[in-house]
């Protein structure tokens, strides 16, 4: 049981800045998400706090302890790995059991221990195997009965149902949060997975090259992303980013010759000191909150339809706005015929407005 | 046409074949038959009455037989556990840390490796071994062997160890173990197959070496078998074959059921295996 405290942690690698100044505070008992697209450093930042990379700046606190400069065993961590490293020459038993054999606990102990946490996790018939003789989801759970042995005060997971099929990673994703519910421990969970962040944990942090991008629980991030680099990564698909220009005075913007409404918009009451008249805006709405009207329509902008997706619960629509490209999703499990052109009305409280330089307007 | 050019290309194909089976075994099917021969030739012919005769003259030379048994076996043996042992631990090193230009530093060693043994080294070496006062001595011989052989082994080793993802030492790391527990438990069973490969490749370099021994070794009885065999040598320099090959034969045998042994209990790959 511990908190997990980054400050200014970087580490750079020969000239690529691989994780750059993060500052993080993880709480104790909670379950923490890295998330970003491959090579942002979340894997390096995840390493450093398991002490196998050493930062090249900043420090690194578990439980109040400044452990920068300390040895992984001296961390009193547990690790699960994206290719588990079981060892191959030795039985899961014997996998398992490891932690606890390096820490000199009796055989007696030891045996129970591990029958225990196997039995537990579902995997009490496979103790004579090796690593070789079981499937892919079998050994993900012996490596993490082997990170859950030796009651380590924090968990870290690099990845670990990335090599799953679909439906045994939905699978192992309920067990994994059932589990760390369970035992109430740390844990980092780095991911390039949005909807494993998303299903998984009580707070994300979103990495972009080495920086965090915002911090925030699941509904946060998802519903306000601060950079249009977050609202881009997240949802599938993403969210719609609008080009449109600002009319200050009416509270409009101008999208493909209609004028949007963006009155409801939060941040408009102080928007005068944030943004000038007719500036380059971008208009985010997810896909989820646009409807869409087969005439024209009031605070709605004109679409091309390029093509609809039929999904069993739900439809998916890509449309053309001018040069943008937009998806809008309809909760109905018959695809609707629709006319070439259609008119796209986004819901006005759901609307955020980002600038130029992909800030949220705030 | 088409066919008969094919045709003729396969007829060839054969012909190299069978050319190049005859030439590499041909003289090793004569090691195997003439010691059992009792008249000496250079033809290779079944033996019409099979004889052990020529064996029993070799046993009766004391002199090539503590070659054989005792010289030999001291010389490989010993070449073969500094090898393994210094070339696992320095592969484990150049494959771990991050050295610049160590794939640079592992070309150039193997380069030196045939410098070292070579002919061309042999007066610095007889220079070296003689300050160091181990001229005539088994151990002299071994560390040359141990530094010709060096090179190569590291560069085999470092190949197998290239293969063993990082992140079991790391996971071990993390599940608390010492750098000791983590050499013996998770990384020496993964190189084991690796270190069989080296072993039983230096055991044989060492076992058919010539030159050094040669150079470095004063005593008759200090000789090991590549340079015994020439005491089956007339005084006038002409070999008996019957006995030359007699010994030869037995010369061959521990380094084959070395290599079997091996390849049983291990089994023999190089470079590697499949990926899990």
């Amino acid at each position: 049981m511990a908190s997990i405290v980054l400050k200014d942690l970087s580490k750079t690698f020969g000239k690529v800045v691989a994780v750059d100044q993060v500052n993080l505070t993880i709480q104790d008992g909670e379950f923490f998400a890295l998330l970003g697209p491959s090579g942002c450093g979340k894997t390096t930042t995840l390493r450093m706090i398991a002490g196998l990379e050493t930062p090249t700046s900043g420090t690194i606190f578990i439980g109040d302890q400044d452990m920068t400069n300390c040895n992984p065993r001296e961390r009193d961590v547990a690790m699960v790995f994206q290719d588990y490293a079981l060892y191959p020459h030795m039985t899961i038993e014997e996998n398992v059991g490891y932690p606890l054999k390096v820490r000199r606990i009796n055989q007696a102990e030891r045996k129970q221990r591990v029958t225990d946490v196997s039995n537990n996790l579902g995997i009490g018939s496979l103790l004579e195997r090796r690593p070789g003789q079981i499937s892919g989801g079998q050994q993900q759970r012996a490596a993490v009965a082997r990170a859950v042995v030796h009651h380590a005060q924090v968990f870290l997971f690099d990845e670990p149902l990335s090599n799953l099929d679909a439906k045994l990673r939905f699978e192992s994703r309920g067990f994994l949060k059932h589990l760390q519910k369970e035992l109430q421990i740390t844990t980092v969970y780095v991911t390039h997975d949005q909807a494993e962040a998303m299903a998984l944990a009580d707070r994300i942090a979103i990495i972009d090259h080495g920086k965090v991008a915002q911090v925030g629980s699941p509904q946060e991030v998802y519903l306000r992303p601060q950079t249009v680099f977050v609202a881009s990564f997240l949802g599938n698909p993403p969210m719609n980013l609008l080009p449109c220009k600002l009319d200050l005075a009416k509270r409009q913007v101008q999208i493909n010759g209609s004028q949007i409404d963006v009155s409801q918009v939060s941040q408009i009451n102080g928007i005068k000191t944030l943004v000038s008249e007719g500036e380059n805006l971008s208009l985010g709405i997810r896909p989820e909150h646009i409807s869409l009207y087969a005439e024209e329509t009031a605070q709605a902008f004109p679409a091309e339809l390029y093509v609809t997706q039929p999904l069993g619960s739900e439809v998916l629509v890509t449309l053309q706005v001018a040069e943008t490209t937009v998806s809008v999703r309809l909760f109905t499990d018959e695809p609707p015929e629709l006319p070439r052109r259609v008119w796209l009305k986004p819901d006005p409280k759901r609307i955020l407005l980002y600038r130029t330089d992909g800030n949220l307007v705030a | 046409m088409k066919r008969y050019r094919k045709r003729i290309s396969s007829v060839l194909y054969y012909v190299f074949a069978v050319l190049a089976i005859a030439f590499f075994g041909l003289p090793l099917l004569w090691l195997i038959l003439t010691p059992f021969n009792s008249r000496a030739s250079l033809a290779v012919e079944i033996p019409t009455a099979p004889t052990l005769d020529n064996f029993r003259a070799v046993f009766q030379n004391k002199f090539a037989v503590q070659a054989l048994t005792q010289n030999n076996l001291i010389i490989a043996i010993g070449t073969m556990l500094g090898v393994t042992l210094i070339a696992s631990l320095a592969a484990y090193a150049l494959s771990r840390a991050r050295i610049p230009g160590r794939n640079a530093m592992a070309y150039t060693l193997m380069l030196f490796s045939s410098v070292v043994t070579g002919t061309a080294a042999m007066v610095p070496i007889f220079l070296i071994i003689m300050g160091m006062g181990l001229i005539d001595q088994h151990l002299g011989v071994i560390l040359v062997l141990i530094g010709g052989n060096l090179p190569t082994a590291i560069f085999m080793m470092r190949d197998f160890v290239d293969d063993i993802p990082a992140s079991y030492e790391e996971s071990a790391m993390i599940s608390g173990a010492s750098p000791f527990q983590i050499f013996k438990d998770v990384a020496l069973p993964q190189v084991r197959p690796g270190m069989m490969v080296v072993a039983v490749w230096s055991f044989v370099n060492a076992w058919g070496a010539f030159l050094i021994p040669f150079i470095l070794l004063r005593s008759s009885d200090k000789l090991p078998a590549s340079t015994a065999i020439y005491s089956f040598y007339t005084e006038a320099g002409t070999p008996n074959i019957l006995l030359v090959s007699a010994y030869a034969l037995l010369y061959t045998l521990p380094v084959v059921v070395f290599y079997l042994l091996v390849n049983w209990k291990y089994g023999f790959r190089f470079f590697g295996g499949i990926k899990r």
